[in-house]
């Protein structure tokens, strides 16, 4: 089995410390995706996976193997990279083939296999075409068959859509996760956008500042972040945080203003009275005009997106964003009541900023 | 824009054109014209524009008294350096680049001997190769022109490999290609308008290098630049000869530049951009 077993990693640039005592399991024909902001170290693991980079400690099992000492070209790994990285003087089929070809494969075998991903990705007739003749999507069809079709024990991807128009994206993106199941191998995808994180992933490494902040499988991390960095950096729009209080079966609100709230009926059996940091969702906010569950809001940007409207407003100095149903805003009179699914709600710790779970 | 006017832009443009042309090319004509002119021709006033006839007894005198082989001398030296300094140089670059050896200044530091005027060296050559035996040698010759080279194209290749993305040579690493592999199977042919522009540049040097070969030859290994020299004397000038050996040098220089064109005006615009 080619599990992957990264244990105690560090990366320094010089004085700049961009992985931190990392580890991390992959059992094989997983689809991890490493995501995190810009500089988290998430592109650095990767490289180091690949052997593009070395490590300053720590070690790296891949099937058993050691490759933490191994030459790129000894650890049968398979690597997309952002910029596709087609050779300009060899056309589709011998991009494709490099791999094969540097692997002395024989030319039947590299004929088979070519063909095989050609099909697989719909690039046939551009075989003998150049990638300048090619368009953007087309190039990356290109780079993910020069990919599958080594037989790699680990394929790695680094940013590859990142170069794509919106509308080409979301089609590679289900192209990608397609592809994952019908190989059946490992996939460590790399990425700053969460929502290729949460669609592409079996689990999510979240990473910030060279250390992984939380790791599951998306909804996982997305409904019970561990927190307020990952609860903000998944889910668009971002989660709101408010500061509030819970007093007496009441929930205040920045300004004033209050909700009914019960604790452990609303599946927060760790959250007492006092002070927090209370994540909320815009889809966790609904119209309503109930007083005791509701609060008033006065809307003050409406942005109708078709299927939802978002509406922003101020609570108590916080910024807000609510997504409401379509028509749920009177743009004549836009105080609305709103309230909200506290049970799908988080609450954290003011100081530490992290999760109030039971202890 | 009124069609007149179009085309008087168009004549224009072809008249400067043919101006230009007529201007650069009239050298190597007269060149051309005075090994084949007749000696009476040659010192004829008003000058003969279009020879008379087509007297090649130049040539056959030169390939007689074996002068000839000054060319194939020029050949050996130019193209044996080029390639040689091509070699190191685009390892030196490559290093330079990938590796970051010797930080920043290295490349400046590198180019910076080709700044030095070249007679300021000649003497200390000169005793230098007298010393290790070999003046008069195409080993002289080759290692002097290889040396005087590397800088050039170090210089030169570092601002094409520069050019190459990273992730080209690091695909190619994860895909099972070494270092070396990698220089010759995604580098070379990454910089391959770039290299050729570099030899041409590097042979036009050597080829045309005068003061060393007329320092460093004696009577084994004369390059043709050396060579045309002689045939000015204090008593009389060969011009015929002097045309028709000249001619000799033009002619591998047209078919050099001739056939790597494409290649020369792709590379210089490429570093023209950046590097």
């Amino acid at each position: 089995m080619a599990d992957l077993s990264i244990t105690n990693i560090n990366k320094y640039y010089g004085a700049v410390h961009a992985v931190r005592d990392i580890s991390l399991r992959v059992p094989e024909g997983e689809f991890v995706v490493l995501v995190g902001p810009s500089g988290c170290g998430k592109s650095t693991l990767l490289r180091s996976i690949a052997g593009l980079e070395e490590i300053s400690s720590g070690d790296m099992m891949l099937g058993g193997r050691s490759i933490g000492n191994l030459a790129p070209r000894d650890r049968n790994i398979a690597m997309v990279f952002q910029s596709y990285a087609l050779y300009p003087y060899l056309n589709v089929y011998e991009n494709i083939a490099f791999g094969l070809r540097a692997r002395k494969t024989p030319q039947g075998e590299v004929d088979r296999q070519v063909n095989w991903a050609a099909e697989l990705l719909d690039i046939k007739d551009y075989l003998s075409r150049f990638p300048r003749e090619l368009s953007g999507g087309q190039r990356q069809r290109v780079a993910i068959g020069r990919a599958i079709v080594r037989d790699a024990d680990l394929y790695l991807f680094d940013e590859p859509l990142s170069n794509l128009d919106a509308k080409l994206r979301d089609g590679m993106r289900e192209e990608i996760k397609r592809l994952h199941t019908q190989l059946g191998k490992t996939f460590i995808y790399v990425t700053h956008d969460q929502i290729e994180a949460m669609t592409l992933a079996d689990r999510i490494v979240l990473l910030r500042g060279g250390t992984i902040e939380q790791q599951g499988a998306p909804l996982e991390l997305f409904e019970k972040p561990a927190n307020t960095f990952v609860a903000g950096f998944l889910g668009s729009p971002t989660m709101n945080f408010l500061p509030v209080s819970v007093d007496a079966a009441r929930l205040h609100l920045p300004d004033g203003q209050s909700v009914s709230f019960n604790a452990s009926e609303h599946g927060h059996p760790a959250v007492k009275d006092g002070q927090y940091l209370w994540g909320v969702r815009p889809e966790h906010f609904a119209r309503s005009d109930d007083p005791e569950q509701s609060f008033q809001a006065a809307i003050e940007v409406v942005q109708p997106t078709g299927s939802r409207t978002y509406g922003s407003f101020s609570q108590g100095g916080s910024h807000v964003v609510a997504e409401l149903d379509a028509h749920a805003v009177d743009l004549a009179n836009r105080t609305v009541g709103l309230s909200v699914a506290m049970e799908r709600t988080a609450f954290f710790d003011q100081d530490s900023s992290r999760t109030i779970s039971p202890a | 824009m009124k069609r007149w006017d179009k085309g008087w832009r168009l004549a224009l443009r072809t008249a400067i054109a043919v101006f230009a042309a007529v201007l650069f090319l009239f050298p190597i004509y007269w060149l051309a014209a005075i090994s084949i002119k007749s000696p009476d021709e040659i010192f004829a006033y008003p000058p003969v524009w279009v020879p008379g006839g087509f007297d090649i007894s130049s040539y056959i005198t030169l390939f007689r008294d074996g002068d000839a082989w000054a060319v194939w001398h020029s050949l050996v030296t130019a193209g044996v350096s080029t390639v040689l300094a091509m070699l190191f140089g685009t390892l030196a670059a490559y290093s330079i680049v990938r590796y970051r050896t010797g930080g920043d200044n290295l490349a400046i530091w590198i180019i910076s001997q080709r700044m030095i005027p070249p007679i300021c060296i000649a003497f200390p050559v000169f005793l230098l190769f007298v010393s290790w035996q070999i003046v008069d040698t195409y080993t002289g010759l080759i290692l002097l022109y290889t040396a005087f080279n590397i800088p050039y194209v170090t210089w030169m290749m570092r601002g094409y490999l520069q050019e190459i993305p990273l992730e080209l040579e690091q695909s190619a690493l994860v895909d099972g290609l070494s270092r070396w592999a990698v220089l010759w199977k995604v580098v070379l042919p990454m910089a391959r308008a770039g290299l050729f522009a570099t030899a041409v540049f590097t042979f036009i040097f050597a080829w045309n290098e005068f003061l060393f070969a007329l320092i460093l030859t004696g009577s084994e290994v004369v390059t043709y630049t050396v060579k045309v020299t002689g045939y000015f004397g204090s008593q009389s000038t060969f011009w015929s000869k002097i045309g028709a050996m000249s001619m000799l040098g033009v002619l591998p220089m047209i078919f050099v530049v001739g056939t790597m064109q494409r290649f020369i005006v792709r590379g210089i615009s490429m570093g023209a951009v950046k590097g």
